[in-house]
């Protein structure tokens, strides 16, 4: 199998590759909506506490969306949960799988029906929030989240209410 | 069979039909039913305290010849010493074969349904759902002026009470023109007039009952309680607005009933009571009959039918 170069396809690969370094196994998130590379960061868990190498493009060009970030993540691949949040914050976004620099995976992220385990409910009452051996599940609203426990709508920055 | 009943609007028209139906049958004669869940235990499962509701669902388990059991008080039980709900409910569902939940938090029973093989019959979640509430609301409107044709108004707390939540959400299955009526700063909350909207419905909100009492089957109250306001003064000036009193319904169709879920303070006045309006005692009372019809629905095993 052909190496590919692992961020956009075609024209921008050049320019980009001068920005963003390539990765040699883990995830490149292309495509994302510019200004949301850092929440794309947060629902991932990455503060740069966690000694994880990752590379953040920001505002670079992009055919389809005029500019956009990209976020590269060596040594990770994301849970189908993150990726359906992921895709809440950044609904064009390309989720890349690389394998010894080769993109082997290439998957467009689409809004799903309910999202868990990524998300916490708002809600300081709701049982999600004791101590109980579930996640907070959400029912994907076009307009928010719905908690499927108590009910409350989350609107706005879900970034805001991301689980530990 | 419908094995859990975690809120008002998991029940179709038809399911609220059927449990209407078996209430009435059962109010006629409690006697045919009284060994209908001979054998069964039912666990009567409530982390916080709330006496009436345990109690009609104790009276419904053993009119129907079922015995019950009782976690006490979330003080005496493991729940004091930080198990969880799902443990403490998995734990239960080995002994009883129904559970009965009343909870402090919004969405328990849903999650104590994820963890349970026994039927679970939500008995109020925090500001959640009380479905017993509203089912035994919906069978006294309906045994009174009926549930279709008739017009039904909402007062008092419409912002924080879950049973005018939750009511108004069941009467949208039937034909009711429903009118709200309180302050302007406990009008319904959007999430509520969504749904209603989703289901059809128009939401015609008031500021003042007299704007439409004359027009009413039905007047739901509910208390306007203290602590939504900054101050004493402010809450006595717009409770003093949504009382009644005998005087009040002189204005009122002679047969319109009034409601209320109980306990009143004061918001309607002793002397209602006497007069042909009030049926906010039976419809405390009521609450055994639909209890009794619910568990039997749920429990009792030669039951013709399924549930929606
Ligand atoms: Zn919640």
């Amino acid at each position: 199998m052909g190496v590919s170069p692992n961020g956009d396809e075609g024209e921008n690969d050049v320019d980009e590759g001068m920005r963003v370094a390539r990765i040699r196994d883990g995830t490149v998130i292309d495509h994302v909506r510019a200004g949301q590379a850092l929440n794309v960061l947060r629902v991932l868990g990455i503060d740069g506490g966690g000694g994880d190498t990752v590379s953040v493009g920001m505002n670079v060009p992009s055919d389809r969306l005029g500019e956009k970030d990209v976020v590269k993540v060596e040594g990770r691949e994301l849970s189908q949960a993150e990726v359906d949040v992921i895709s809440l914050i950044a609904p064009d976004a390309t989720v890349n799988l690389i394998r010894d620099y080769g993109v082997v995976e290439k998957r467009r992220v689409s809004r799903p029906d309910r999202v868990a385990g990524v998300v916490s409910c708002p809600n300081p009452r709701c049982i999600t929030t004791a101590n109980e051996p579930v996640d907070a599940a959400f029912e994907v609203l076009a307009d928010g989240l719905r908690c499927e426990y108590c009910d409350t709508v989350v609107r706005g920055e879900i970034t805001d209410h991301l689980a530990e | 069979m419908r094995q859990q009943v975690i809120t008002a609007a998991d029940l179709s028209r038809a399911d609220v039909n059927r449990v209407l139906d078996r209430a009435a049958e059962i109010a006629d004669d409690p006697g045919a039913v009284d060994d209908r869940l001979a054998g069964e235990v039912v666990a009567l499962c409530f982390f916080e305290p709330s006496t009436r509701t345990r109690m009609s669902f104790e009276t419904a388990t053993h009119r129907l010849g079922g015995d019950v059991v009782d976690m006490g008080t979330p003080e005496e039980s493991s729940v004091a010493k930080g198990e969880s709900l799902a443990d403490t409910v998995r734990v239960v569902d080995g002994y009883a074969d129904a559970i009965v939940l009343r909870h402090p938090r919004e969405g328990a029973a849903t999650l104590a349904a994820e963890f349970v093989d026994a039927p679970l019959v939500n008995a109020g979640d925090g500001a959640g759902h009380h479905p017993t509430q509203t089912l035994l609301d919906l069978y006294t409107m309906r045994s009174t002026v009926g549930l279709d044709g008739v017009t039904v108004g909402v007062m008092g707390d419409l912002k924080y009470g879950r049973t005018v939540h939750s009511l108004a959400t069941a009467l949208t299955a039937f034909d009711v023109d429903q009118h709200f009526v309180s302050p302007e700063s406990l009008q319904l909350p959007p999430g509520v007039r969504l749904d209603l909207h989703d289901a059809g419905a128009t939401v015609r909100e008031h500021t003042d009952l007299e704007a439409v009492l004359s027009e009413l089957d039905a007047l739901y109250v509910t208390r306007i309680q203290r602590e939504r306001f900054p101050d004493e003064s402010a809450y006595r000036e717009v409770a003093g607005q949504y009382r009644i009193d005998a005087a009040t319904l002189e204005a009122a169709r002679d047969d319109m009933v009034v409601m209320h879920p109980l306990p009143r303070i004061d918001e309607i006045a002793p002397d209602v009571d006497d007069t042909d309006h009030a049926v906010y005692f039976r419809q405390a009372h009521n609450g055994v009959p639909v209890r009794m019809a619910l568990l039997d629905l749920m429990l009792a095993d030669d039951q013709g039918g399924e549930w929606e």
